[in-house]
């Protein structure tokens, strides 16, 4: 393609990018805090907190030097990798990753800066580094193989977290979280290798029509050098120079034109995210519902699929989650909820959505009713839980199947309000789980039933928490409601029944979150609760960042949304470009709560059944 | 013993012809020179050492002996890899010379070179110190290239005859272990067993063929095809089961998990990279090779014994308490996995297969040099409880374990994963997309036995004081130390640039030359 191509050939000039810098940064921390002996402990965290708030401090300079308006990626880089397989360290980020981007880089240093490590600093904070380069390696990978080494890349860090500084149950909880998510993996890996293979094939087949260009080029070059020819006599000793010039540049010509035959019979391996979406040699228009007769597009979405759904969690693939979440230690929990889940949505949209727009539409049904269940299903069992982490473990099941149900409506809103919500998500969730942190360093517990009248001892702690509930819910005016509305609005265009469902999911998130801060902070405290301490200057530091967050995307989410908008519509016209999906509502306008939108539903409910209705020639749109 | 004479004869009528015109090209047998004659001079330099020697003189002299053969071997590839002169045959056909064989040479030295540094700090531990181990490794070891240059069956016997003899004495050394012995007899009858299988495979193939020479055999089939094919096909099948005791394949694996519990963990190193290299490249060669126009017969098989040999070895894997069985157990693992690129039969698959060869022989070898450590005195501790707190007791040692298991378990950043990724394409390229599946499924499996060990090593430190630690605490000696870190820098360099070893595995493409290099350097590859 095009954007890759251009990038290849300045891929020198722009080495030192600031992506490139982003994700070796903190390797390279990890390793000088690795290299600072034990003795000097108190070096540890100063090194440590030095790259992670350097690397944070870039994402941020990204957001400012990011251009508004742009679909396309941004201080993209392509350089040579294995070049045997076509491999390529492809980075590059747009307005979907973008965020993401910007909040890892943001809430790693918070929870470093949040929670000191009771033991065995120096290790904790170079797996901490090396996670944090892993993850904004996911985000910014735009080479199959870069993304995949370094989604796996993350399982070890975060293994040893949980393992190493979790709580009672910490090796259950580590060993399923990383068995669960390497068998995922293991799938995509297989896949991502098909795919490539298979997108090899597709090359040369389509490229047959090139070789034939190629070849009458060539033979119009020759034509044209020996009709300027007929003139001169092979017997004169007079032309005998300018007909060897002249053969001698046949010659180069054909040799050229073999050459260039000879690269497109034998296209090379090619890993690279974009070549593969925009070329879309790997689809499958079968419309059975039999596995055995689909092609491969719908298996390698599958294999990609299911390596999310573990990331995300999916129902019902999420049973690692409440363990690992419940047994990490905070920090850990709060990387674990507000960027790791993450790499499995962001991972649906970019490699599920744009590699396979075909697949996407079929799976979309499922893929949506996998989110509502999730979404009353994480509720429910939220609201029973007796341990305050588990039940925001829980809740993040819920918050999730949200975040699926809008990027499987394919509408703008829904995507939009997708991304919205991931990071809207990892701002809540983290803030959550550093409170419940608090909580557990103040009162050694974390069940609900030995916590009791907090709100006395500790007003502004009940503050705080009450606005990040609330942000969790989705009360009006904070982050969590503009994120849910856009992702209820984009979902009732395509899915009104989901759409309904889900909605029930908003109460009972009222309610199980509610419920148990009526019982965590209300009533007498008891002898135990008594002198609960009130959040210090730090602690309230710490969550400052996020607060001013939760209330800002809430008030005035615009600079996040038009960042976002482009890519996600270039997105959207994509998967309807090679798909018979419609996105309904369009026309309309941007109002889509109006009449007219919801009329648009049924139709293009109609029209994503009816295969082919609407397969134009519209292949143009590039990306 | 009919079959036996036949073949005893054949080549002697052969070399009668042959002889008064064939020179041999000392050069191309050159590493295996160095090897035997370096084996023999240490033998007879200890038997004569009146005092005792230096610390690691031994050791030192076994690497400086290998790295001699990796530095002649590295001279031959680069001839063989010279356009101009190309891979070539000699002794009559039956030794040939070409980037695959080179290559091989080249990871079986590191082998013994890792043996080597592994024995030294083993051998004065257990007050055993004496030249005998590491004579046995390098003859064992010039025993293992020959199979890897091997273009004669009766030359793929011997190598591999060589190869074993050595091993299993290795298997017994021990003296003061019942185990060790009974793993040194266990080998030599279940090995002599499989070698048995391996010349009646031989015998049949001739009685099929009429040549026991994989150059003559390739021609054969190019230009004719057998009417009656079944000797041939039997002959197969039986020298498969020979090469699947030999690298522990399903179902003929069951004496690998005794043998590397009860043999010496340094004589493990090297069975596990340098003897199941040399196992893996004379079954590439004979089959890829010689018999790569049956491969529509064999590759079913392989592909049947390549997906049980995975699972079987990752789930028994899982339920060993036993370090050492436990890595035994992932090893076979790791042959099946490595069969998953023997079945693709394309140069893609050899590729892999080399790369994983390459890789594996760094992060096991590795792996049991540690373990030899953690035995400590007697070699004993090898039980999953031995390995409780190490990280706390020798964390750099643990760092080292813990690099090898993610390497073996396929995690990204190391030489392991690359190894898998390229198996992986090897297969979905042949179209073994499901097997590939299979086989990452596999991996699955085996990474929670790694995991077993990593969680005993960090996450089950019990409350012992600083005290108790010391106690705990086992020397490591600086040539052991000097290995494992060797280890740990291929493991990770080829990790991030695998290029490193994936482009000279990409390079050594096995091919079958007739002699007389010189007029036509390409004239009998297949």
């Amino acid at each position: 393609m095009s954007a890759s191509l251009f990038a290849a050939e300045t891929s020198y000039a722009v080495a030192s990018s600031p992506l490139t810098a982003i994700i070796v940064l903190p390797f390279i921390g990890a390793l000088t805090v690795a290299c600072i002996p034990r003795a000097r402990a108190e070096l540890h965290r100063l090194v440590a907190l030095l790259f992670s708030v350097g690397t944070g401090a870039i994402t941020i300079w990204l957001l400012a030097a990011f251009e508004t308006g742009e679909a396309g990626y941004q201080f993209e880089v392509e350089r040579n990798w294995i070049a045997d397989f076509g491999i390529s360290w492809h980075v590059g980020i747009d307005g979907i990753s973008l965020f993401l981007v910007v909040m890892s880089g943001l809430l790693f240093p918070l929870a470093m800066i949040a929670v000191t490590p009771h033991h065995d600093q120096k290790p904790y904070y170079a797996w901490l580094l090396l996670l944090q380069g892993a993850c904004i390696g996911v985000f910014c990978a735009l080479d199959l193989f870069v993304f995949f080494v370094m989604f796996e890349l993350v399982l070890v860090p975060m293994y040893f977290l949980i393992g190493g500084w979790g709580y009672a149950e910490r090796v259950y909880a580590a060993l399923k979280f990383f068995i669960f998510t390497m068998l995922g993996s293991a799938f995509m890996l297989v896949g991502i290798v098909s795919l490539a293979f298979l997108h090899r094939d597709g090359e040369r087949d389509s490229n047959v029509e090139r070789v034939a260009e190629v070849q009458a080029e060539g033979d119009a070059q020759i034509d044209e050098i020996i009709g300027g020819a007929q003139d001169l006599d092979p017997n004169d000793p007079a032309d005998a120079g300018q007909i060897a010039d002249l053969s001698a540049q046949i010659d180069a010509i054909t040799a050229d034109i073999d050459a260039r035959i000879a690269e497109l019979e034998n296209p090379k391996l090619d890993f690279d995210l974009v070549a593969i979406a925009e070329a879309q040699h790997v689809t499958d228009d079968s419309t059975s519902g039999n596995p055995l007769d689909w092609s491969a597009a719908r298996w390698i979405f599958l294999a990609f699929a299911i390596a999310f759904a573990v990331k995300v969690p999916l129902f019902p693939l999420h049973t690692w989650l409440p363990d690992a979440h419940t047994q990490a230690p905070t920090a850990g929990s709060v990387i674990l909820a507000a960027v790791l889940l993450k790499l499995g949505t962001y991972g649906f949209i970019r490699f599920g959505l744009y590699l396979f727009p075909e697949a996407t539409v079929w799976f979309a049904p499922g893929m949506v009713t996998l989110g509502v269940i999730g979404i009353i299903y994480g509720a429910i069992v939220a609201a029973m839980q007796k341990d305050l982490k588990r039940l925001v473990a829980y809740s993040s099941v819920a918050h999730l199947g949200f975040i699926v149900l809008g990027t499987f409506a394919l509408t703008t809103q829904g995507i939009q309000g997708s991304v919205l919500q991931m990071v809207n998500h990892g701002i809540s969730t983290g803030a959550l789980f550093l409170l419940v942190g608090m909580i557990y360093e103040r009162r050694h517990t974390r069940e609900i039933a030995a916590l009791k009248g907090l709100q006395k001892p500790a007003p502004i702690f009940a503050a705080v928490f009450t606005v990040v509930m609330m942000s969790s819910i989705g009360l009006p005016g904070l982050n969590g409601f503009a994120g849910e509305f856009l992702i209820l609005v984009g979902s009732f265009l395509t899915r009104r029944w989901w759409t309904v469902a889900a909605a029930a999911g908003v109460i009972l998130a009222a309610l199980y979150l509610l419920w148990a801060y009526q019982r965590v902070f209300h009533g007498e405290p008891d002898e135990d609760n008594a002198d609960f301490a009130e959040m210090s200057w730090r602690e309230g530091a710490i969550l400052a960042p996020l607060l001013g967050l939760i209330v800002f995307l809430g008030v005035y989410p615009k600079p996040v949304l038009e960042r976002m908008e482009p890519s996600v519509s270039a997105l959207v016209s994509h998967i309807e470009d090679h798909s018979d999906f419609v996105e309904p509502g369009v026309a309309a306008g941007d109002d889509a709560t109006s009449d007219a939108a919801s009329d648009a539903t049924s139709d293009a409910d109609d029209a994503s059944d009816d295969a082919g209705s609407a397969d134009d020639d519209a292949h143009e749109e590039g990306h | 013993m009919t079959p036996l004479l036949a073949l005893v004869s054949q080549p002697v009528d052969e070399a009668v012809e042959a002889l008064p015109r064939v020179d041999v090209a000392w050069s191309a047998i050159a590493p295996v020179l160095i090897l035997v004659g370096g084996g023999l001079l240490l033998l007879v330099v200890g038997s004569l050492a009146r005092r005792e020697p230096l610390h690691g003189s031994y050791a030192l002299a076994t690497t400086v002996i290998a790295g001699g053969a990796t530095a002649t071997a590295v001279g031959l590839w680069d001839r063989v890899q010279d356009e101009a002169r190309g891979p070539f045959s000699t002794l009559a056909d039956s030794y040939g010379v070409d980037g695959f064989s080179t290559f091989a040479t080249v990871v079986i030295c590191a082998g013994v070179i890792l043996g080597a540094l592994s024995l030294d700090g083993w051998l004065r531990r257990e007050r055993m110190e004496t030249a005998e181990p590491y004579v046995l490794m390098l003859l064992s070891a010039s025993g293992g290239v020959i199979m890897a240059s091997a273009n004669d069956l009766i030359v793929m016997f011997l190598g591999l005859e060589i190869l074993s003899l050595a091993v299993y004495v290795m298997a017994a050394m021990h003296l003061r272990r019942s185990t060790s012995q009974e793993a040194g007899i266990k080998y030599l009858v279940l090995g002599a067993f499989s070698s048995a299988f391996f010349l009646y495979g031989i015998a049949l193939v001739y009685g099929g063929t009429g040549s026991t020479n994989l150059v003559r055999i390739a021609e054969l089939f190019a230009t004719s095809v057998l009417s009656n094919n079944g000797l041939v096909l039997a002959g197969l099948a039986l020298l498969l089961v020979g090469f699947g005791f030999k690298v522990a394949l399903v179902p003929f694996h069951s004496w690998s998990p005794d043998v590397y519990q009860g043999a010496p963990s340094p004589s493990v190193v090297w069975m596990a990279s340098g003897v199941k290299v040399a196992g893996f490249v004379g079954l590439i060669r004979v089959f890829h090779l010689g018999f790569s126009s049956f491969a529509l017969d064999w590759q079913p098989l392989i592909y049947a014994l390549a997906a049980i040999t995975v699972l079987v070895g990752a789930v028994l894997a899982v339920v060993q308490t036993d370090v050492k069985r436990m890595m035994a157990y992932s090893s076979i693992s790791h042959a099946g996995f490595i069969l998953v690129a023997v079945q693709a039969a394309t140069d893609e698959g050899v590729q892999a297969a080399l790369f994983y060869l390459a890789a594996y022989t760094f992060m096991v070898g590795g792996t049991f040099a540690v373990i030899a450590l953690v035995g400590r005195t007697g070699d004993i501790r090898h039980s999953l409880s031995d390995y409780r707190g190490l990280s706390k007791d020798r964390p750099v040692l643990a760092l080292a374990l813990v690099v090898f298991l993610l390497a073996q378990a396929g995690v990204p950043l190391t030489s392991g994963f690359f190894g898998k990724f390229y198996v992986i394409s090897a297969a979905v390229d042949a179209g073994s997309t499901w097997l590939a599946v299979f086989a990452m499924v596999s991996t699955v499996i085996s990474a929670f036995l790694y995991l077993r060990i990593i969680v005993a090593m960090y996450m089950e430190t019990d409350a012992d004081g600083d005290d108790a630690r010391e106690v705990r605490r086992f020397p490591i000696p600086f040539t052991a130390g000097l290995g494992v870190a060797f280890a740990v820098a291929v493991t990770l360099v080829a990790g991030i640039f695998p290029s490193v070893l994936a482009d000279p595995a990409g390079d050594a493409t096995p091919v079958l030359v007739a002699e007389l290099p010189a007029e036509a350097p390409e004239a009998a590859s297949p």
